[in-house]
């Protein structure tokens, strides 16, 4: 069980360093982006699941995202989302909350004839602001929606 | 029979995609009722092509519910183009399905 627990730390730390390096450029975006941003999605913090999913940080608060979510989540099992942006230039829309161990929840890429536009359903552990970030040519924006989850979806 | 239920419907030059893929999502942090560890069982990646060109990736991690929902929009397509959606998962399984716009 230790063994265990000591080896799930590590692993924690050596995304938090995969993270740090995109953050100062020894990565580059391209390369950390090719495929899926496996350390991404197991990274223990928004700002570090940011960095790792989209190649940089400190997204701009931005009116021009807009998430459709329920305020209060009866079943944290199947929370509906939709992420909206009108921000020209869109190339990737991340989703990410705080009510779950890793917060990355999805990361995804557009093509060029793609409308900033995705719905999904994801899980919340417990109540949380679910935060939506939106790269458009090549800068990071964000916007967030706190939901109330009455019933926790861990056990789902 | 296919995992994978999509549409895709113009209306305005615009497409939108609907899909439900049958999946457990298992998240690996849940016990069974012997106290076992439920072993992690999620989709990783979803891809749509159209007309042999990427639309649409999704990332995914454990947090996307069960029997997932999936909805996107793109341009640049018309009625009878063909759509291919695909799913890859944690334990290297995998489905396909193509379907042509209406």
């Amino acid at each position: 069980m230790d063994s265990k627990r000591r080896v799930f730390l590590k692993g924690t730390l050596a995304a938090g360093t995969v993270g740090v390096a995109v953050g100062t450029g020894l990565l580059t975006p391209a390369i950390a982006l090719a495929d899926r941003p496996k350390t991404a999605f197991e990274t223990t913090t928004i700002e570090d699941a940011i960095r790792a999913a989209l190649g940089a940080g400190n997204p701009q608060d931005s009116d021009q995202i807009t998430i459709d979510t329920q305020d209060v989540a009866e079943n944290g099992a199947v929370v509906p989302i939709t992420v909206t942006s009108s921000l020209p230039g869109v190339t990737h829309i991340a989703i990410l909350t705080g009510a779950n161990p890793f917060p990355l929840v999805a990361s995804y890429t557009l093509g060029e004839n793609t409308k900033a536009f995705v719905a999904t359903r994801i899980k919340m552990g417990e109540t949380s602001d679910i935060i939506a970030v939106v790269k458009a040519n090549g800068r990071l924006y964000s916007a967030r929606q706190k939901v109330r989850v009455t019933l926790g979806g861990c056990g789902a | 029979m296919s995992s994978i239920r999509v549409r895709a419907q113009i209306e305005a030059g615009i497409v939108t995609v609907r899909a439900i893929i049958n999946h457990p999502m298992e998240t690996g942090q849940r016990r069974d009722q012997a106290g076992e560890v439920i072993p992690a069982h999620y989709i990783t990646k979803v891809q749509a092509q159209c007309n042999g060109q990427d639309v649409f990736t999704a990332h995914w991690g454990p947090a996307i519910s069960r029997n997932p929902f999936l909805s996107f929009q793109f341009q640049g397509a018309a009625v009878g183009d063909v759509l291919k959606l695909s799913w890859t998962d944690n334990m290297g399984e995998s489905d396909t399905s193509e379907i042509s716009i209406d």
